[in-house]
């Protein structure tokens, strides 16, 4: 039998999820986060889950210890108020640290966002939703009582009472042993999908440009796993050159020297057809970059790749530019030129950590 | 014990036995109950305040994430719970050693002679295990009828408030009795109107109009002119008779003061209470129930209770080397205005009258102190010394917490205003009717620290939206005098000085 706690805490796991909603931008963007998988539980720090009340305000307040320390001697870390101090620090002391999956984050992230829900395509696809009434309620409607389970609890009662008589064994349910069917509504999507994440790893993108693909990358992934269950990730990264790299090669491959981004594009194209054709898959592209492209010739070629090949085949091909100094940023107009009627084709600007969840929602908005 | 509980045999014979010795020290601990529970279990009746049956709230499932996370990380384990009912009822973790089931029933039975005999608890529940069954039956019920949110919403306003509450009044009668005369007040007659001239008299005032003059002079006579006519410092209480509630609401909030007013003697008797287990579960398990095979194991578990941090005061270290200090006074005579008087440090040292009234004066002490005056009355200066206690207080020069004097007269002040009022804010209900629009006065007697601002703020949006008029606290702030205003739609604040 659950205990009954697990109500209490189910309600106080709500209200941190609207708190931790209030302030999803400011946690998505972290670092730490990223690398941890579904199910894992990641600690939020989440401010202000309390009572108020009347009270003395801690430092004017002071307090008594016992122990070393002489007059001036600071309190050992760890004391009253913990590491930290200077400005701020007060609502540090308040923090608490609650686990959240990566799970949720995602939804919270539809929600944030008010994605919507992806209409998978592909032949087995999706196993209607179904409320299943599994659970038992102490309250419900009529129409779904559990006459069984009512009866049960009517004898449970009686028999705690003392007003069972073994020999005259007649139950008389009152209103608090009612027991109703209670129920939750279980999509089931199956479907197959696979992601192509492609990354610019000429000189020109520096680490904060990967940190930003970093965490884009990482919710996307998030919120495509979120309803494609078994979801696969596939890593390309390109400078002048492509080729297929480890998930942590991706993020942590740095080379120099120039960009053509062409090769990408045409080794993408080669995976797709040979590994996942458009009738049985559902496909994600997306390419990150800084849009500083070998020149007119290879953005060409791209256009021409994208036109004939990997669009039709997608259900979705996002190209996020991230802001870098020095770099001209020219490709994303040139593609928006030659395609930008292609809807699906979705091009983001990314102007730092904090554009990335409009950048996001831009490449997720549309459903596809 | 008679009970027919679920405790195993041989923790039963233990019990038994420890039971023993607890009555031959002279210890009068009501009757004990106990339960052996899995860590989860543990977790959820810690979490519920030691009851096993609390009302639906969010708070009880954050304390319940919190102690799981900490068991789970191995931070800590709960060793030792007891609740204050009659029978007692107390918790074993299932999987403990024996040692420790030993030290956990010795040190609770500390505790239940405590509760028994203590004065502040001499007002509480004794039935509080029904009673909380019952609040948690009305709370959800409310529930069902109005909605989780609703009735949640307004838990956490009332516990909000939950500290404004006289932990004194049930020792002294502070309202005169109801419906009793007012002594030395004359009846007021009616006089009616003014008229100058005889004849215009029953013009002016008809016979009928003197007649219901009267009866309105006569109902008034028993009311009191304001409201209420002294301060009251339990606001709940107040509320409860004054303001504009539904019975739903009214119900929450009798609920939410009854559970406040139980908890507060604990809250009252911390160090004593904590330091009285702790000092009988030394002598009972050192001098009669510890097996020398056990001696590490307890002596490992025994300095985990005492062991103190810098920066927070452990109640079970304070309390047993004060109760030690106090057997050991009264042992030797180390009281009365002769040893008060004595210059030489040597004769001090070596002082001992053999008087051997110790265990007499700690179980005399243990009926008729709370902490404020346990404190104030039994730590002395050499006690101060020897335990190395320190008041410390937060530097915003260097901004971080630091220790600030070693001066007894200093460490005894801070402790003790700490202590008073369970350490809370002493606020009090001054005027029902303020400025005659029907708002609500409180006043908070400030005592030299200022209230935090932000949460006196969200506590008066609570009291508010049960006082549905707006609500005045007039504090101190800044060395100002201040009143914070709150009207249900904006908060105000006005110097008066």
């Amino acid at each position: 039998m659950p205990l009954r706690i697990k109500q209490d805490q189910a309600r106080f796991r709500d209200i941190v999820r609207g708190r931790v909603k209030a302030n999803l931008r400011q946690y998505l963007t972290r670092d730490e986060l990223i690398g941890q998988q579904g199910k894992e539980l990641v600690s939020i720090p989440v401010p202000g889950i309390e009572l108020p009340r009347f009270s003395h305000e801690d430092r004017a307040q002071g307090g008594v210890g016992q122990g070393e320390g002489e007059p001036g001697d600071p309190l050992a870390p760890g004391g009253a108020d913990g590491e930290g101090g200077g400005a701020g620090s007060a609502e540090g002391r308040h923090l608490l640290e609650v686990g959240v999956s990566i799970d949720e984050l995602a939804d919270l992230l539809g929600e944030e966002l008010a994605l919507p829900r992806i209409r998978p395509r592909g032949t087995d696809r999706l196993v209607a939703d179904r409320t299943r009434y599994t659970a038992i309620a102490a309250s419900g409607p009529e129409s779904l009582r559990h006459v069984r389970r009512t009866y049960k609890q009517a004898l449970r009662r009686q028999l705690a009472s003392g007003t069972w008589d073994p020999r005259n064994p007649v139950l008389y349910p009152v209103r608090e042993d009612y027991r109703y069917r209670s129920g939750k509504a279980a999509p089931r999507l199956e479907s197959n999908a696979v992601i192509l994440y492609l990354m610019d790893v000429s000189g020109s993108m520096g680490d904060e440009q990967k940190a930003v693909v970093r965490v884009e990358s990482f919710w996307i992934d998030a919120w495509l796993r979120r309803h494609y269950p078994g979801l696969r990730a596939r890593y390309l990264v390109h400078d002048v050159a492509a080729r297929e790299v480890e998930r942590d090669a991706f993020f942590r491959t740095r080379e120099s020297g120039g960009t053509r981004i062409s090769s990408a594009y045409r080794l993408a194209l080669e995976l797709v057809r040979a590994d996942h054709p458009a009738d049985g898959w559902n496909v994600y592209v997306f390419h990150f970059s800084d849009g500083d492209n070998e020149g007119a010739e290879d953005t060409r070629r791209c256009v021409e790749l994208l036109r004939d090949g990997l669009l039709p085949a997608v259900n979705l091909f996002g190209y996020g530019q991230v802001a870098s100094p020095g770099a001209t940023g020219a490709f994303l107009g040139e593609l928006r030129a030659a395609l930008g009627d292609r809807e699906e084709l979705v091009l983001s600007e990314i102007a730092g950590r904090e554009g990335v969840l409009d950048s996001i929602r831009t490449f997720l908005g549309k459903g596809r | 014990m008679n009970r027919a509980s679920r405790l195993p045999p041989h923790l039963r014979d233990l019990a038994r036995q420890v039971e023993g010795y607890a009555l031959a020290y002279g210890l009068d601990p009501f009757d004990v109950v106990f339960e052996v529970l899995d860590f989860d279990e543990m977790n959820m009746v810690a979490a519920y305040g030691g009851f096993p049956n609390r009302y639906p709230h969010w708070r009880f499932g954050m304390a319940y994430e919190r102690l799981s996370r900490q068991y789970e990380y191995g931070l800590s384990k709960i060793y030792e719970m007891v609740i204050n009912n009659d029978p007692s009822y107390a918790y074993l973790l299932e999987s403990n050693m024996d040692v420790d089931q030993k030290l956990v029933m010795a040190h609770v039975f500390g505790h239940a002679d405590f509760f028994k005999n203590n004065f502040a608890f001499a007002h509480t529940h004794r039935k509080m295990m029904d009673a909380m069954a019952n609040h948690a039956t009305r709370v959800r019920r409310h529930q069902d009828r109005l909605g989780v949110e609703r009735v949640e919403d307004l838990v956490d306003r009332c516990l909000s408030l939950e500290n404004l509450i006289d932990d004194q009044a049930p020792h002294v009668r502070r309202r005169p009795r109801r419906g009793a005369p007012a002594e030395g007040e004359d009846r007021r007659l009616a006089r009616g109107l003014r008229a100058d001239r005889e004849y215009m008299q029953e013009f002016i005032n008809p016979p009928g109009s003197l007649a219901e003059e009267q009866a309105r002079l006569d109902a008034q006579a028993g009311r009191p002119a304001r409201l209420p006519e002294r301060p009251e410092r339990d606001v709940l209480l107040f509320l409860l008779e004054h303001a504009p509630l539904e019975r739903w609401e009214q119900d929450v909030l009798a609920t939410v003061r009854d559970e406040a007013c139980y908890f507060a003697p604990q809250a009252r008797t911390k160090i004593m209470n904590e330091g009285w287990a702790t000092y009988w579960h030394s002598r009972i398990m050192t001098e009669k129930a510890l097996d020398p095979s056990e001696l590490v194991d307890y002596a490992d578990h025994h300095a985990g209770t005492l062991a103190t941090a810098p920066g927070q005061l452990n109640p079970y270290r304070l309390g047993v080397e004060l109760w030690r200090d106090i057997e050991e006074r009264w042992d030797k005579g180390r009281f009365g205005k002769e040893y008060e008087e004595c210059d030489s440090l040597e004769q001090r040292r070596q002082w001992d009258r053999r008087l051997g009234r110790g265990r007499e004066k700690i179980f005399e002490v243990r009926r008729l102190h709370d902490d404020v005056t346990f404190v104030d009355e039994f730590l002395t200066i050499d006690f101060c010394v020897a335990q190395r206690l320190f008041a410390f207080g937060w530097e915003p020069g260097r901004a971080r917490w630091e220790v600030q004097t070693r001066e007894f007269a200093r460490v005894k002040e801070r402790l003790l205003r700490l202590l008073t009022n369970r350490g809370q804010p002493a606020v009090a209900v001054e005027d029902g009717n303020h400025e005659n629009r029907g708002e609500l006065l409180l006043a908070h007697q400030h005592d030299g620290v200022d209230l935090r601002l932000d949460w006196a703020r969200d506590t008066l949006r609570a009291l508010q939206s049960l006082w549905r008029r707006p609500v005045v606290l007039s504090t101190r702030l800044d060395g100002r005098r201040t009143l914070l205003r709150y009207d249900g739609r904006e908060h105000s604040s006005r110097r008066q000085d």
